[in-house]
């Protein structure tokens, strides 16, 4: 039993592609990578109608890896790019993988309108807390205070709560997990890739290299037990009074409701023109396969 | 409109904006993203409309960063896709051009030019984007881009840049004036049986197999759509003919040629000019667009005068008809470059004649926003005498 995980990953990667992986020892988005494998395994969803959109930094390498239809676009792009797949093939799964200064900062503008438009994509934002791949410069999701290559001083900007900003934007499903609480993780991706629905989930994850250097947190394993301790569950939360909670980031589903979605707004709006339907909605999603991965 | 042209082709009045979105859809173009923006908003507002009706998908995006990449998106899924804008759109739209260019993306971009720099002169003609078109986006690439003079024209090229674009798997520039754009003519268009309409290749050797940046045949791989079994990786990185980011020099080397040859080898596919009254002129007159339609009223004044004068217009203004324009002004003894810009066409013409025994330019430049009179080519005709 204790192989299935490894195995079910492996599957899931190009063996065209020659690795080694771009990704410093200690960085988290391979972990996250293996959740998300480990997520569309049990849904079962084939590989073929799985499109996986990326934009520029660390985690926006994650689609070259993987054996699906996968896109690596422009910097902050990568919600537009998914948008124009979704729209041409709504029967595909349509996966965003970007970064916290991919989605928040260069592409704020496409995160915020793909969530007022509730269009289905699941966007995946891995969230370090800096630009790790041009080398620690600070972004919307630096602390106040912390230390980046640009924020030499500390960052004299407040940073964004993206579940915040996804949920009054609009979108469907909002959700906050971290490298550290895998299982927590893989299910939370499971709801994400099911719901019909704009889906943002901001997924902690640690820098050692660069966050973790300039702000003294220690090895990669410290930054993981950070994220373990300084995170509550958002069911545990509402139970707290405030002051128990204070310095606290929640995790879990933030939000989670159901309202119209575009793509089958739209296809019903070309149903009502043309009397015919255009291109078949339903996510092929084979229930048929279901196992078990952790 | 274009659905109840029958058998028997009747002439419609037509804006030239609208002779671009009915050619885009009688060329198979069912997806569009934009942003409005005069002078281009209304093949948005018809499109919108009309799409639905097709079973095509409309979409108005946040920003023209966002047109762009969308439309690259639902090509990469299989749908022929286009996008239009103007001067400030399109400098915003550049880096997805250049993504569609290096991920060898089929799309139409259009491009109805309005004075610049910056926010400029939003309802004035202009031909400031010419070299725009050819060097916007970032980094060595080649280009298509075509230049109608009608909106009989502006329906032809709007097909024929889709055509090329999925012939040869790149984002082709539609470049169009103001003036034209919202000009309104009666033209007849073409019975849609009588169209020719070409389709991206698709690959047909087993998913394996499949190398989608490979050079054969012909510098261009067949493409396949997302979705149908062929699951491979498309990147803005340099990137070898599995489509994998790659700095291996002879890789790299090897995607940069394939970029420029696919276009370079088929000039006489690509390249479309005009020569009118050229056979025994003396003064060539070299215009685009609108610039031309003046040219060649002031063309037949002139001959009525007896002056040996004639137009070269070119369709395809990239890749530059180097090579006819060089032919076509061999016999001539000067030649007006006349544009709406600051110059910008003039240095082509005295780059391709650079070695000739050519010696006179003429230039004819407006930029205020208003176009250029027939009177005013018939004076610079006149300096030549």
């Amino acid at each position: 039993m204790k192989n299935i995980p490894q195995k079910v990953i492996h599957q899931y990667l190009r063996h065209r592609k020659k690795f080694p992986h771009v990704w410093c020892p200690g960085c988290g988005n391979g972990i996250i990578l293996g959740d998300l494998l480990r997520a569309i395994y049990n849904l079962g969803i084939e590989k073929d109608s799985i499109a996986m959109v990326s934009g520029i930094g660390c985690s926006s390498r994650m689609p070259v890896y993987v054996d699906f239809n996968t896109l690596h676009t422009t910097h902050g792009r990568a919600i537009a790019f998914a948008t124009g797949i979704k729209l041409s093939k709504p029967e595909m799964n349509v996966i965003v993988i970007t970064g916290d200064g991919d989605a928040a900062a260069i592409g704020g503008n496409h995160l915020i309108h793909a969530a007022r438009r509730n269009i289905d994509l699941t966007i995946i934002i891995i969230n370090n807390n800096i630009y790790g791949m041009t080398g620690g410069q600070c972004s919307p999701t630096t602390p106040l205070g912390r230390y980046a290559s640009t924020a030499p001083y500390g960052s004299l900007e407040p940073n964004f709560d993206l579940c915040e900003l996804a949920r009054s934007a609009g979108a469907s499903f909002v959700a906050r997990t971290t490298a550290y609480h895998t299982t927590e993780a893989r299910e939370i991706f499971e709801k994400a890739i099911l719901k019909k629905g704009c889906s943002i989930v901001d997924v902690i994850s640690q820098c050692p290299i660069s966050y973790g250097k300039l702000n003294n947190f220690g090895s990669a394993v410290e930054m993981l037990k950070w994220q373990r301790d300084n995170t509550i569950p958002v069911e545990a939360a509402s139970k707290l009074p405030p002051e128990k909670i204070k310095g606290k980031i929640i995790r879990g589903i933030i939000y989670d409701t159901d309202k119209p979605e575009f793509t089958e707004e739209y296809d019903k709006l070309i149903t009502h023109l043309t009397g015919e339907l255009s291109i078949s909605k339903n996510k092929s999603v084979n229930k048929k396969v279901t196992g078990k991965a952790n | 409109m274009s659905k109840n042209r029958g058998t028997k082709p009747k002439p419609v009045l037509m804006q030239g904006n609208a002779a671009v979105a009915f050619g885009a859809l009688d060329a198979g173009m069912r997806f569009f993203g934009g942003y409005p923006i005069t002078p281009s908003t209304e093949i948005a507002e018809i499109l919108s409309a009309e799409l639905p009706k097709y079973g095509g998908k409309f979409i108005q995006m946040e920003d023209e960063l966002a047109s762009m990449a969308c439309i690259l998106g639902a090509s990469i899924a299989g749908m022929k896709s286009m996008t239009a804008t103007s001067g400030p759109g399109f400098s915003l739209m550049q880096e997805n051009l250049g993504y569609g260019m290096i991920a060898e993306i089929p799309c139409v971009v259009v491009n109805v030019q309005r004075g610049g720099p910056s926010t400029g002169l939003p309802t004035s003609p202009s031909q400031g984007d010419i070299m725009q078109a050819r060097w916007g986006t970032h980094g060595d690439h080649p280009v298509i881009a075509l230049y109608p003079d009608s909106v009989l024209e502006c329906y032809e090229l709007t097909i024929r840049a889709f055509n090329l674009a999925e012939k040869y798997r790149t984002p082709v520039i539609l470049l169009m004036d103001e003036v034209l754009a919202h000009m309104r003519e009666s033209v007849i268009l073409p019975p849609k049986e009588k169209l020719k309409i070409l389709n991206r290749i698709k690959p047909n050797v087993p998913p394996e197999w499949y190398k989608h940046y490979k050079n054969e045949p012909k510098y261009i791989s067949p493409l396949a759509s997302f979705g149908e079994g062929y699951r491979f990786h498309i990147t803005g990185l340099a990137h070898d003919e599995n489509g994998f980011p790659t700095q291996v020099p002879q890789e790299v080397e090897a995607m940069m040629d394939r970029l420029l040859k696919k276009i370079t080898d088929n000039l006489d596919d690509i390249i479309q000019i005009e020569a009118f009254e050229m056979d025994d002129a003396e003064i060539a007159i070299f215009a685009a667009g609108v610039v031309a339609r003046s040219a060649k009223e002031a063309i037949i004044k002139a001959r009525e005068k007896g002056i040996k004068v004639g137009l070269i217009r070119p369709l395809t203004i990239w890749p530059f008809p180097d090579l006819d324009v060089e032919m076509m002004l061999e016999n001539t003894k000067a030649v007006i470059v006349a544009e709406m810009n600051q110059g910008q066409l003039i240095n082509e013409i005295k780059r391709v004649t650079k070695y000739g025994h050519h010696s006179k330019f003429i230039k004819l430049q407006k930029y205020s926003g208003l176009i250029i009179t027939p009177d005013e080519i018939l004076n610079k005709i006149a300096e030549v005498k």
